[in-house]
Order: structure tokens, then C-alpha cells, then sequence
């Protein structure tokens, strides 16, 4: 495994830089470091600039828009993005059903919906988990019946996020109540203005409805809409998973959060005359963070080498999973510790854009329990710690 | 006798449900509830019997507080009568202490105590709200932040720099203020955990200087030991909330089905389970320790050591016991609609009032 970046690929960093400085919005920057929350237009606007430069999707395969890079020059593009504090595109699209249209999908439906999602012109959400199928997502009830060319479904998904957005939604439903339950899913793609779909808002702790409930009454959806075969669905689903699972480790973003956490607690006042980047019992924190963040790099890229020489991501991938999400929870308790008083007063309304009143505290430091909260979502879902942990002990311990 | 006071009502009238009504309401807080604390004598407990107390016992305050921290209750009650009133007693004059504290205990006075500022963390000796002489008054210029009950309060308590430098123990002082005075200016908002807290400036205020509680300069000791006293009832508030969460945690367990199976059936999982159970049971040990502490005749250095210990370990308890209690709860332990994820919320603000881990872990190595 070469970790050094050749000539080349330092001209490739050079020149991601330069095109990330010139084109990545000042509103949108600007935003981002007040940690006010962006919304569609911010999200769809940003990716219609990387898709305009073919770099929307760096992990599509060339001949339907990917960038052909090495894993290493993707790896250089996402720590470029991260350095600017640029959005990745949201993941329900590029990340989630694209890769399981090229791979399973028909020719037709390549044609039909790559574009679009390349192009950001469609916004897609995910319709996989339900009340009672959370880590047992293969027990899930919603159902899918066959009546001539539609099949008809019925059911609740949850923990859909930011459905409200969405224009499509990818769906795993049951369609044989008889065989193994893994054997009975079919993967379809449901046109969220189809008659019978109806969206609740579900409020998260940090009074945020980032999340919905999605309830199917009597829907119809084309057959054409079917990925595959029927009763596939759990097969692809699979695939897809272990795409979601790399690159989560989120590598890239940790190390800029934890350079930003430095500046931040070298301008806090420790209350004693000095500041909080000379605390030594902080000092020490920061340090065990930025050496955590250095193994998990080097994890990371140990598992890209892999994959570049023409391995599939393994089941070690779950370590990804489990470490990143761990330590940018860990990243989000530092940040709130910073912040101590500033930390407490719950003012959800100054960090939505166009809020022109009064602010509570400074430099979003009254964000930083908020995070703090909604980031405990990152060890829960994707496959939640525990199943990870699962993966690791039966797939790669043998137990 | 108390704690079966305190527990009853709380179990009977303080729901989930109806902490959201009270949440919601203007006030943020039922005054039906609080002349009710008043009734049953519950605004005494703080209090010493020669102020007409029910007498001031750490360990009382501790039930009280215990209890409350199971249902969230939002009531002012540190606020007004542990720190507002507690300084009023530790600082005030006889005179002071019979015009206030019995308004305090039949329930008609709100306090808030202004001790923190934007610069300061968690040092009492950061003051840089100043309060300068002139004539029979004090002129009270500054900043507060996270003044709790700051929002309601009729009075403020103020800790103000009257002599030497931001940082010196000596030359603070604690004013009450009136919260109406001219050129006092709140912006108020709710905290995390549904409490309402508000920042407040002050712009030339002018207090009389009947409104000094206590020595000039030489608050400082006081106000620690009043503050000390805050921190303990919220971490005997935190042992409550924790023992809360560890109840619903495996309750969930045993209910919630994946895998054809209760999820409390898992070996890995009922051990993280023990493991929240070890830490709220050293929680509540430690707490105890403090109490019985501060009722004692130990000298103050003693019971500033067992109070930081005491808010130590409980942090480390709510940062272990929230997280897990949330992650096995999973998504439905972060949305707005279970009360799991407003515990957390609750015990993890708790972490940070009146000094965080770090800072209680120094200052009792320091002491």
C-alpha cells in the first residue's frame, strides 16, 4: 500500500482546490460556518455545480457519468470538500439507489433515472425501515401485490429522511409472506406524487423534523418501477449497504471539525486567565481525538488500497462504520464542552436561514448541543453499531 | 415522611404529557404547582429552622431532588429557593433574611441568580460586572448569561466586581436587584431542557445600597458555598433522571422485538444494561457521601472536595447512562415524542451547570 500522493496526484489536489475555492458559493460557506441549516435550493444548487464539472458522482462507473479516479484521487476530492466545509451530495441519490439502478436496474431504467440523479434535477428518499424492522430490517411487513401491470402497496416506513423533499423514494416491500423472510422483498421505485402516499413529520430531539413517516395506502406503482427480479430485493439492498458503509468513516471531515475544534478552543477563555487550548486535561482530549482520527486514516485507507487493486469492500468496512461515527460523536461532545454555558440555550430558530432577530451566544456556540443530540443518530443508523459489531464477530471472527 | 410527599405527587400529577402542557404555558412553569410546593412546605426544606425552615439539610434537599429529577420537573425550584433564597440566608442580614425568606417560602418571590457571565466558564471569581459607589447606591454595569428563572424572577441576585481585578476572590459582592429596574435589559429563551433562562445587561442600574447582602468584597465564600449547594440538588436531580432511564431502558428491552426476539434477551446488551445500573448506583453513592458532607461538621475545603467529587462522577454517569440509554432505545430514543430523549437532554444540560466533569474532577485535585 503506497499512502505517499505521487506528483500527479498533488496536481490533482491542486487543481480540486482551486476549481472547490472558486466555485463553492460564499452564501452557502457562509451558512455553514455559522451552522445555520441548509435547505434544498442551498443542497441542489451546490451539486448542479460539481455535476456542471462532471464531478457529482465520483463513484459512478465513467460511461454513466462517473469521473474514472482512483480510489486515492477520490479520497483527495473528498478531504477537498471537507477543507472548504462543502456539503457531499445527499446520499439518497448518488450514494443509495444509483449504484443499485446501474448495477441491477434494466437499460430502461438506467436511461430514465441516471440522469436525473446525476443532474440533481430529482431528489430521492428512502423507504427501508419500519416501526417494528430497525436492525431486523428483513422482517419488515410493508407489502407489495401484483394486480396486472401495478403492483399495490400498503404500509408505514419510517426514519425516512428529509422526505419532504423528495420528488421519489426507494422502497424494499414484501412480496412472498411465504418463503425465508430475506426471500420475500422486492426493491421497487415509487414516484412520491403517486396517489395514496402520505408523509408525517417525525421531530427529533433537536425539534427538527429531519425524518418522516412515509404511509402507503393502496399505492400503485407500475412494474416497471421493479428493480430486478421479484423477491431480489434483499440481494441488492445488500450491495447497497456495503456501498453506504464505505466512506463513512468520514475521515476527511473529522480531521477539519477537530483543526476547527483547536481554533475554537484557543479563542475560549478558560475562566482562569488563559484559554481552553492550554487546558491540559482538554489539550490531552483533543490529542487522543487527533490520534484516533489518525488510525481510523489509515484503516480507511487501508481497506481504499483494497478496493483499488480489485477487492470488494469486506465486512472489515464495519470498523469504517463503528470508529468514524464513534469519534465524530466524540468530536460533537468536545465541541459542546468548549462551549459550557453557551451550550444550554435552545434557540433552533437562529440556525434556520433568514433568521434576522436577537442571536443567543456567539460563534453557534448554542448549536453545539443540538449537534450533540442529533449526531447520536450516527451510531443508530446505516446498520447500527450493534449490527456492525454483529458483522464483525460472525463475518470476520468466525463466531 | 417527605420523600413520600414529594414522590406521590410527582408519580400522580407529573406525566409526561402534562410537563409538555406546563412546558408550553407562558410561564414555562405551573404556579398552581408551586403555591402547591408552597402548601406542602416543600420551599422550607432549603431553609434553616432560625429562618423558619424546615432546616437545611443536604440530605433532605436530596430526596427532593431526587425525585423531581425522575419526572423533569421544571419547576424554579434551584432557582428561587436553593440558590436565590440560599444566598439571601448565607449572605443577608436579619433584616434582609424577614423581609424575603418568608415571601420565599408561602411562594409569592421568583429569584434568579446572575453568576455567570460570557467570559468567565465556570469561575465565580470571573466578575467583571462592576458595581461602583455613588451616594447611597451602587451603579451596576455588565453582563450575565444564563441567568435560569431569569425570565420570571421578581429579584435578582447578582454577583458584582466591587474591588480589584476579574478573578480576585476578594472584592465581589452580591447585590439583589430588582428585576425591574431601569437599565436592565433580559433576552429571554428556554434551554435545552425546557428550563426558561434569560442573558441579561446592565446599564447604569442603580441599586440602594440597602440592597448589599452581606460584607462588601467578601461574598465569595458564600457564594461558592451557596453555588456548592445548587450543584449538589442537581446532581441528586441527575441520580433521579438516571435511575429514570435505566427503568425505561429495560422495560424497552423487554418489549421491543428484533430478530424474533426481546432485544433484552442479548447477552451484549444486558451487560451494557448492568453497566448503566453500576453507574447509577455509584452515582446515587456518591451524591449520598456529599450530602451527609455538607450536613456534617467537616470544614468547608472538606465539603467543596465532596461536592466536586459528587458532580464529577455523576457526569461521567450521564454522559455514559444518556448515550446509552439512547442508543438502545435507537431512533425512537432521539425524537421529541419519548420522554427517554428529553431525560437525556435534561441530565446531560445537567453535566454542564455550575462546572462540568473536567472542571469538578481539577477542582478537587486543586482542593
Amino acid at each position: 500500500m503506497n499512502v505517499a500522493f505521487t506528483a500527479e496526484e498533488l496536481n490533482f489536489k491542486n487543481a480540486v482546490r482551486v476549481f472547490l475555492e472558486a466555485e463553492f458559493p460564499a452564501d452557502i460557506r457562509a451558512k455553514i460556518d455559522g451552522r445555520v441549516r441548509l435547505d434544498k435550493e442551498d443542497y441542489v444548487r451546490w451539486q448542479k455545480i460539481l455535476y456542471r464539472k462532471g464531478w457529482a458522482a465520483p463513484n459512478w462507473p465513467v460511461e454513466y457519468g462517473g469521473t474514472g479516479w482512483t480510489a486515492i484521487q477520490k479520497y483527495i476530492f473528498a478531504e477537498e470538500m471537507a477543507r472548504i466545509g462543502a456539503p457531499e451530495p445527499v446520499a439518497f441519490g448518488i450514494k443509495m439507489v444509483a449504484p443499485v439502478i446501474f448495477t441491477y436496474g434494466s437499460e430502461v431504467q438506467r436511461q430514465r433515472f441516471l440522469p436525473d440523479i446525476l443532474a440533481s434535477n430529482v431528489w430521492w428518499c428512502q423507504g427501508y425501515s419500519e416501526s417494528n424492522a430497525g436492525s431486523d430490517l428483513a422482517s419488515l411487513k410493508s407489502s407489495a401485490v401484483l394486480d396486472g401491470d401495478h403492483y399495490v402497496v400498503n404500509g408505514t416506513k419510517t426514519w425516512n429522511t428529509l422526505g419532504q423533499y423528495a420528488d421519489w423514494i426507494f422502497c424494499l416491500v414484501r412480496t412472498d409472506n411465504t418463503a425465508k423472510k430475506q426471500e420475500g422483498i422486492t426493491f421497487l421505485l415509487i414516484d412520491m406524487k403517486t396517489p395514496g402516499i402520505k408523509l408525517s413529520p417525525i421531530y427529533l430531539i433537536d425539534g427538527h423534523p429531519e425524518v418522516n413517516e412515509v404511509h402507503f395506502d393502496n399505492v400503485h406503482v407500475p412494474v416497471e418501477n421493479r428493480i430486478g427480479e421479484e423477491n431480489q430485493g434483499w440481494t441488492y439492498a445488500k450491495v447497497l449497504l456495503t456501498h453506504e458503509r464505505t466512506n463513512i468513516a468520514g475521515v476527511p471531515r473529522s480531521k477539519i471539525r477537530l483543526e476547527k475544534l483547536k481554533t475554537i478552543a484557543d479563542n475560549t477563555p478558560d475562566g482562569q486567565g488563559s484559554v481552553m487550548l492550554n487546558d491540559p486535561v482538554f489539550a490531552k482530549k483533543i490529542a487522543e481525538a487527533e490520534i484516533q482520527i489518525l488510525a481510523l486514516e489509515y484503516a480507511e485507507l487501508r481497506t481504499l488500497a483494497a478496493v483499488s487493486v480489485g477487492k470488494a469492500p469486506g465486512p472489515e468496512s464495519s470498523i469504517l462504520k463503528i470508529v468514524g461515527t464513534e469519534t465524530a460523536q466524540y468530536l460533537d461532545e468536545l465541541t459542546m464542552e468548549l462551549a459550557a454555558w453557551h451550550s444550554l440555550p435552545f434557540v433552533p430558530e437562529q440556525f434556520e436561514s433568514g433568521f434576522a432577530g436577537e442571536v443567543v451566544g456567539s460563534d453557534g456556540a448554542a448549536a453545539t448541543a443540538l449537534h450533540y443530540f442529533n449526531n447520536r443518530k450516527l451510531s443508530i443508523f446505516g446498520g447500527s453499531n450493534e449490527i456492525q459489531r454483529n458483522i464483525i464477530s460472525k463475518a470476520v471472527l468466525g463466531l | 415522611m417527605l420523600q413520600d410527599s414529594v414522590s406521590k405527587f410527582v408519580q400522580r400529577h407529573y406525566g409526561f404529557d402534562t410537563r409538555k402542557e406546563i412546558l408550553a404555558s407562558p410561564r414555562g412553569f405551573s404556579t398552581e404547582n408551586w403555591r402547591l410546593f408552597a402548601e406542602l412546605g416543600w420551599l422550607t426544606v432549603p431553609f434553616k429552622i432560625e429562618d423558619d425552615g424546615f432546616g437545611g439539610f443536604a440530605t433532605d434537599l436530596m430526596v427532593i431532588m431526587e425525585e423531581f429529577g425522575k419526572v423533569m420537573l421544571v419547576e424554579p425550584y434551584v432557582a428561587t429557593a436553593v440558590l436565590g433564597g440560599g444566598l439571601i440566608s448565607e449572605l443577608g442580614s436579619a433584616q434582609q433574611k424577614s423581609a424575603w425568606l418568608p415571601q420565599l417560602m408561602s411562594g409569592t418571590l421568583q429569584l434568579a441568580c446572575a453568576v455567570a457571565e460570557p467570559d468567565s466558564r465556570y469561575n465565580l471569581a470571573s466578575v467583571t460586572t462592576t458595581a461602583v459607589v455613588q451616594g447611597d447606591s451602587f451603579i451596576v454595569d455588565g453582563s450575565k448569561i444564563l441567568v435560569l428563572n431569569g425570565p420570571d424572577a421578581d429579584q435578582l441576585l447578582v454577583s458584582v466586581r466591587t474591588a480589584g481585578a476579574d478573578r480576585d476572590v476578594h472584592g465581589i459582592s452580591v447585590l439583589l436587584i430588582d428585576a425591574n429596574s431601569p437599565g436592565i435589559r433580559k433576552h429571554s429563551y428556554t434551554n435545552v431542557d425546557g428550563h426558561r433562562a434569560a442573558e441579561i445587561t446592565f446599564t447604569r442600574v442603580k441599586v440602594p445600597a440597602t440592597r448589599l447582602l452581606g460584607a462588601v468584597d467578601e461574598a465569595y465564600a458564600g457564594l461558592e458555598r451557596v453555588v456548592d449547594r445548587a450543584t449538589l440538588a442537581v446532581c441528586a436531580e441527575a441520580v433521579g433522571a438516571l435511575d429514570s432511564l435505566l427503568a425505561k431502558t429495560v422495560e424497552y428491552s423487554k418489549t421491543r422485538k428484533q430478530f424474533g426476539t426481546a432485544i433484552g434477551s442479548f447477552q451484549a446488551l444486558q451487560h451494557r444494561m448492568a453497566d448503566m445500573f453500576i453507574e447509577c448506583q455509584l452515582a446515587r453513592s456518591i451524591v449520598m457521601m456529599a450530602a451527609m458532607r455538607l450536613d456534617s461538621d467537616a470544614p468547608d475545603a472538606d465539603k467543596m472536595r465532596a461536592v466536586s467529587a459528587a458532580k464529577s462522577r455523576v457526569g461521567k454517569a450521564i454522559r455514559k447512562v444518556g448515550q446509552e440509554a439512547v442508543q438502545l432505545h435507537g431512533g425512537i430514543g432521539i425524537t421529541d415524542e419519548l420522554d427517554v430523549g428529553h431525560l437525556f437532554k435534561r441530565v446531560t444540560a445537567i453535566e454542564t451547570l455550575y462546572g462540568n466533569t473536567d472542571f469538578h474532577t481539577a477542582r478537587f485535585a486543586r482542593s
